[in-house]
């Protein structure tokens, strides 16, 4: 069996066959290889016996579900006027100046992919992003530094 | 505190609340009895719509189906609302008591929290606190199961039809009305479907009782509710407080003494402007909203707030419907063109009245409400639109 194969055989085991699994089998797909590829859709309808298409329509509706290749750390940070307003723009700048790349890109060694969001539900607490799963607040140039740096070492 | 109207409340977050005597005291009711006592309190819907709750579950609890489901709506994406996350982090056993309580009353035996992906994190410690609960249903002998579902980053998913379709697989694109969750919710079946803090609010009514709730607030707005405060203010963060107050009183405690506006259930709610603070009450009377309350001084450009706005609803408009997928993205351009100059300022008249064909025409509650931040934002600070 390929990689793929079995990395979805594994999914379906877990969550099942059925057309309410396809969400939790594509999470679990981005879980692990940080993005669903079109030969892992494939897979997938062939799996859970649906066409290729709805596994499509499905997947690609949602932002958190990559359909393109990301980074094994794949930062979003909160683009809505509250962390707007406490200084988005300067932690964007810290981490494209960090990781040589822009908005929408991934870096040469497919470590970090760096993209925006909207509202992380830290507005209290912000700028904000996510790292992964992992949510960081109130932040500030040198903690962006920090963070990313501890993920570089990783 | 100087300001005497507002109320700080501590219902919600109250920590030595018994969770086993009051489900346990609660299941020995009947449910017309329970129904009642809902619908003594007054509690309304706290994800945006207002729907009075008892009658929500009255409904469902009248349709003839075997299966009916629970379901609590986590999805948490307005713009400033970040009070869910926190009622969650804090008191996971009432939200899922609250839950327990409605599925005696509605007779299910299945419910599900539908968590958005931006919360993830919270998921280990909500297994545990589950678990805990499954075994106080297990020892009071109670046939309920709670399932986690976890979104993936759509704020239309937090409509309720867009969040079945997203529960059964599917993209989550919002089913027309009639039928409404009561009769036709996930699996088609009859729904329940309620934000975090109605739950809780719901399993405290049956701690304190329907008077203690009943006190607080007006006629029309019942209790307390959960504030998410944030913008330009010296205490940003959540706060229960009594319904009833104006923005005023809010501005008093909260402003940072140059507030020229705030922007009231965040980007799908009303822009509130310095004039308006003293006769705008916050509830269903006047501005309702989920709990976002975005403050902005002097210093802020209220085109930038609604650029913002306007970029957010063209990324999250399911597409579905053509009023809300091209009125979102024409509004965008439309502003950008007048703040350009490319565009004679008469032009906003005319993507106000697409704002308000938007309202009339969108399929869901997305593009309809694009015409609240719209209008209250472009007629309250025009010349900021223009210069
Ligand atoms: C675009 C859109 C987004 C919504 N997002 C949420 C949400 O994140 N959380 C929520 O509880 N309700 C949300 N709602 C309202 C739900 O459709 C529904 O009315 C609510 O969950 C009912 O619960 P309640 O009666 O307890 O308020 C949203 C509605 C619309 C139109
Ligand atoms: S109004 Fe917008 S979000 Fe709602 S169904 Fe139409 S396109 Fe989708």
């Amino acid at each position: 069996m390929t990689e793929t194969k079995e990395l979805v055989k594994r999914l379906a085991d877990k969550h099942g066959r059925s057309r309410e699994s396809l969400i939790p089998i594509l999470q679990g797909v981005v879980q692990e290889e940080r993005f669903i590829s079109s030969e892992t859709m494939t897979e997938i309808a062939r799996e859970l016996d649906i066409s290729a298409a709805t596994v499509y329509g499905t997947a690609t509706f949602y932002s958190f579900l990559d359909t393109q290749p990301r980074g094994k750390y794949v930062i979003r940070v909160c683009k809505t006027i509250s962390c707007s307003m406490k200084g988005k723009h300067l932690i964007m700048q810290e981490l494209e100046d960090l990781l040589k790349i822009k908005v929408g890109e991934t870096t040469p060694n497919k470590k970090f992919s760096l993209l925006e969001t909207n509202c992380l539900g830290w507005c209290h607490k912000g700028p904000a992003m996510l790292v992964n799963d992992e949510a960081y607040t109130e932040l500030t140039p040198e903690k962006v530094r920090e963070i990313i740096n501890e993920y570089m070492n990783k | 505190m100087a300001n005497n109207f507002l109320r700080r409340v501590d219902l919600i977050f109250d920590q030595d609340c018994n969770f086993k005597d009051v489900l346990k005291s609660t299941y020995q009711r009947s449910n017309d009895d329970i129904i009642n006592e809902l619908l003594e309190s007054g509690l309304k819907g706290r994800g945006g719509a207002g729907f009075p709750t008892a009658l929500k579950w009255k409904f469902t609890s009248e349709q003839a189906d075997v299966e009916k489901y629970i379901v609590c709506n986590a999805d948490e994406g307005e713009p400033g609302t970040f009070k869910d996350r926190e009622i969650l982090f804090k008191v996971p056993l009432k939200v899922f008591g609250g839950m327990a309580i409605c599925a005696k009353v509605i007779n299910a035996k299945e419910g599900f929290l539908y968590l958005r992906g931006e919360y993830r994190f919270l998921l280990p410690e909500l297994e545990k606190q589950l678990a805990q609960f499954q075994s106080i249903l297990d020892e009071l002998k109670i046939d309920f199961h709670i399932k986690i579902i976890m979104g993936s980053g759509a704020y239309i998913c937090g409509e309720e039809s867009a969040l079945f379709e997203s529960m059964e697989g599917g993209r989550g694109e919002p089913r027309n009305k009639p039928p409404y969750p009561t009769v036709s919710g996930f699996r088609k079946k009859p729904t329940v479907i309620n934000n975090v803090e109605t739950l809780v609010y719901s399993f405290m009514i049956f701690r304190y009782g329907a008077h203690k709730f009943k006190e607080l607030g007006t006629a029309d707005s019942r209790g307390s509710k959960v504030f998410s405060v944030s913008g330009d203010t010296p205490k940003p963060g959540i706060y229960e407080l009594e319904l009833g107050m104006t923005v005023e009183q809010f501005v008093e405690e909260f402003g940072d003494g140059d507030t020229k506006a705030v922007q009231v259930g965040g980007a799908s709610g009303f822009c509130v402007p310095r004039k308006r603070f003293k006769d705008t009450i916050i509830g269903f009377e006047g501005v309702p909203t989920g709990g976002s309350m975005m403050l902005f001084n002097s210093s802020r450009s209220m085109y930038n707030v609604l650029h913002n706005y306007l970029e957010f609803f063209e990324e999250e408009s399911c597409g579905q419907c053509t009023p809300c997928r091209v009125g979102c993205q024409q509004l965008k351009l439309g502003i950008e063109a007048v703040k350009r100059g490319e565009r004679h300022a008469t032009y906003l008249e005319q993507l106000q009245k697409l704002a308000q064909t938007m309202k009339i025409t969108a399929k869901c509650g997305l593009g309809q409400s694009v015409a609240n931040s719209f209008f209250s934002i472009v007629e309250n600070f025009k010349e900021e639109m223009i210069y």
